[in-house]
């Protein structure tokens, strides 16, 4: 199990205290929602599509602190991406936050992204950096609403319950 | 005004509360978790289960396992033996007027459906209305939105004020000759409020409507006494009183039980069955259609012979102690919101902390070895109600310590100091 300061980096409780591009963005073309029934987290995520690249994206929404920073870097990292590069980075973040994707071993784009790998020690957590991300894919796919409900076994997994 | 009614009965306490020694009846609190001593404050959700406890499951397990109600042979009698005297533990520790009037349930869930199942779906009807209060789980809720939504029925919910009280002149103005149902937690889970629900029982009977109370976060703490609180129905978890899960009551009046639709169709709860009719059995079997949970049900028993075992008097003192004294040291934090100020609470501390995630508070805090629930308690309506997404929940057993509260309070400082 990792350390706590490796979880609540200073990049990510910076990105927290000053989410990047936390703002509706009135000339998108695409929406999604996401929610997370479990805990309650929401957030919208917007986005200009145009030519098949993501000219602009953003979003708004509550969260836990891992959940608003990944949402802010997620935005940070797909804008100016064309349609497949975002899907790529979507599948490359989702495998590394489930443990599929060694990032430091094999050969990926993730960057900066790579801080959220700790979070795969904290199974209940998990789902709090890929709600954005899921959410994110559903807007680039032109689907409604994401929720971590039906998201795979590894927000199954991650179930906290009552 | 909000009726004021004696609920928490301290006096009487004995010699003072051995702490160490009742922990020792617990196995599960002796283990460290990442390194640290594992301080356990998510009792709310479900509470430990002592060594009298496990022993009896085991026992059961290793000598007495068989079907009840249907063997001739001897292991079968010795299980509906210790089935059938664990009913008479929960009816003497509730006071029921008879064994026949609990039945065994997994717990409040179930029992708040059989509720709604056997007497709802057949005594509420279009235009009716079924009140519940603003502070009810989600269990004691969503079956009654459920009902009302099938039948065309209206659901009426008793308002709080912001101290987390029920405001019980509104509750007056809810009541009417359509009110068919009132349904009502005894404490809440989210906000730690004891209800009057004593008081609420006499308003409702006054019209003549039947009260179901949720007792899930009632019974762990408080004596319980269906009669005195003359409630129509009292829900019980197993699991929040030191049962296994699985576990559970529905105490029903007789005559109630008597007249309302079987819930579970199946084996055991039947008199005759042809293909063209079936005839039900007599309370409690109407209800317990199926093979129940054995081991847990005898569970619950011994949970009742250990608390019957305690000064419960001085337990809930202690309990009450360190519920006054982690309110005035975490309430004392800058930044810091307790949610839930009623005058008269359960063991329950909600918090909120400033700019920072219920959940962020809830991982830290597990890294210190503290285990408290993070969310939104399945009452999103108290949420909704005091502006927040979620709470961070601590709630206190009798085996909690000052000393725990003093790590509940070390480890939401170092919440504050990693966020800065």
């Amino acid at each position: 199990m990792s350390e706590l300061s490796e979880l609540y980096q200073q990049v990510i409780l910076d990105h927290n205290k000053k989410p990047r591009n936390f703002q509706k963005l009135e000339a998108a073309n695409r929406t999604a929602e996401g929610f997370n029934p479990l805990c309650g987290d929401q957030l919208t995520v917007y986005m200009l599509m145009d030519e098949g690249v993501v000219r602009e994206v953003s979003f708004v929404g509550t969260g836990c602190a891992i959940s608003k920073a990944s949402a802010s870097m997620m935005t940070q990292a797909v804008k100016g991406k064309t349609r497949e590069e975002a899907r790529l980075l979507f599948d490359e973040f989702h495998r590394m936050v489930t443990g599929e994707l060694d990032e430091e071993a094999e050969p990926n784009q993730l960057g900066r992204l790579k801080i959220f790998a700790g979070v795969r020690d904290y199974p209940a957590r998990v789902k709090c950096a890929s709600l954005p991300w899921h959410t994110m894919h559903a807007a680039l796919e032109g689907e409604e609403t994401a929720t971590t409900e039906n998201l795979g076994p590894d927000l199954s997994q991650a179930a906290i319950s009552d | 005004m909000i009726a004021t009614e004696k609920t928490i009965e301290t006096k009487g306490a004995g010699a003072a509360w051995d702490v160490e020694r009742v922990r020792e009846d617990f196995p599960v609190l002796r283990q460290t978790v990442n390194g640290k001593p594992l301080v356990y404050l998510d009792n709310a959700a479900s509470a430990q289960v002592p060594r009298i406890v496990i022993e009896r499951g085991s026992k059961y397990l290793r000598e007495e396992h068989s079907n009840i109600h249907r063997g001739v042979h001897y292991l079968s009698q010795r299980a509906t033996s210790a089935y059938e005297g664990a009913r008479e533990k929960v009816k003497r520790f509730i006071n029921a007027r008879e064994a026949r009037e609990c039945i065994f349930v997994r717990g409040v869930t179930e029992a708040v459906n059989l509720v709604m199942h056997g007497y709802g779906r057949k005594f509420v009807h279009e235009g009716d209305e079924v009140v519940v209060s603003e502070m009810e789980h989600h269990s004691n809720l969503v079956p009654w939105q459920m009902l009302c939504e099938e039948k065309g029925a209206r659901l009426r919910v008793i308002p709080m004020d912001d101290a987390g009280e029920l405001l019980l002149d509104e509750f007056d103005a809810l009541l009417n000759e359509r009110t068919k149902l009132v349904c009502v937690g005894h404490v809440s889970n989210a906000l730690g409020t004891i209800n009057p629900v004593k008081e609420i029982v006499a308003r409702a009977h006054k019209l003549g409507v039947p009260v179901l109370v949720d007792g899930a976060q009632g019974a762990p703490h408080l004596k319980v006494d269906v009669q005195d609180l003359d409630c129509d129905f009292y829900a019980i978890s197993g699991h929040k009183m030191f049962a296994p899960t699985g576990s559970g009551v529905l105490y029903g009046k007789a005559e109630l039980l008597e007249k309302m639709n079987p819930f579970l169709g199946g084996g055991s709860m039947i008199r005759t069955v042809t293909f063209e009719r079936s005839t039900y059995a007599a309370i409690p079997d109407k209800f317990e259609a199926g093979t129940p949970a054995i081991a847990s049900q005898i569970g619950l028993g011994a949970a009742i012979d250990y608390l019957n075992g305690l000064d419960r008097a001085a337990a809930l003192a202690h309990e009450q102690e360190l519920l006054a004294y982690a309110t005035e040291r975490v309430s004392a934090i800058e930044g810091i919101r307790i949610i839930g100020n009623a005058r008269e609470k359960a063991s329950v501390l909600a918090f909120v902390i400033d700019e920072i995630h219920p959940h962020d508070v809830g991982t830290i805090l597990d890294r210190e070895g503290i285990a408290i629930r993070a969310g939104h308690h399945c009452a999103q309506p108290v949420m909704q109600h005091f502006g927040v997404p979620a709470t961070a929940r601590a709630s206190f057993a009798f085996y909690n310590t000052r000393e725990e509260a003093d790590s509940l309070v070390a480890a939401v400082q170092k919440v504050i100091e990693v966020f800065g």
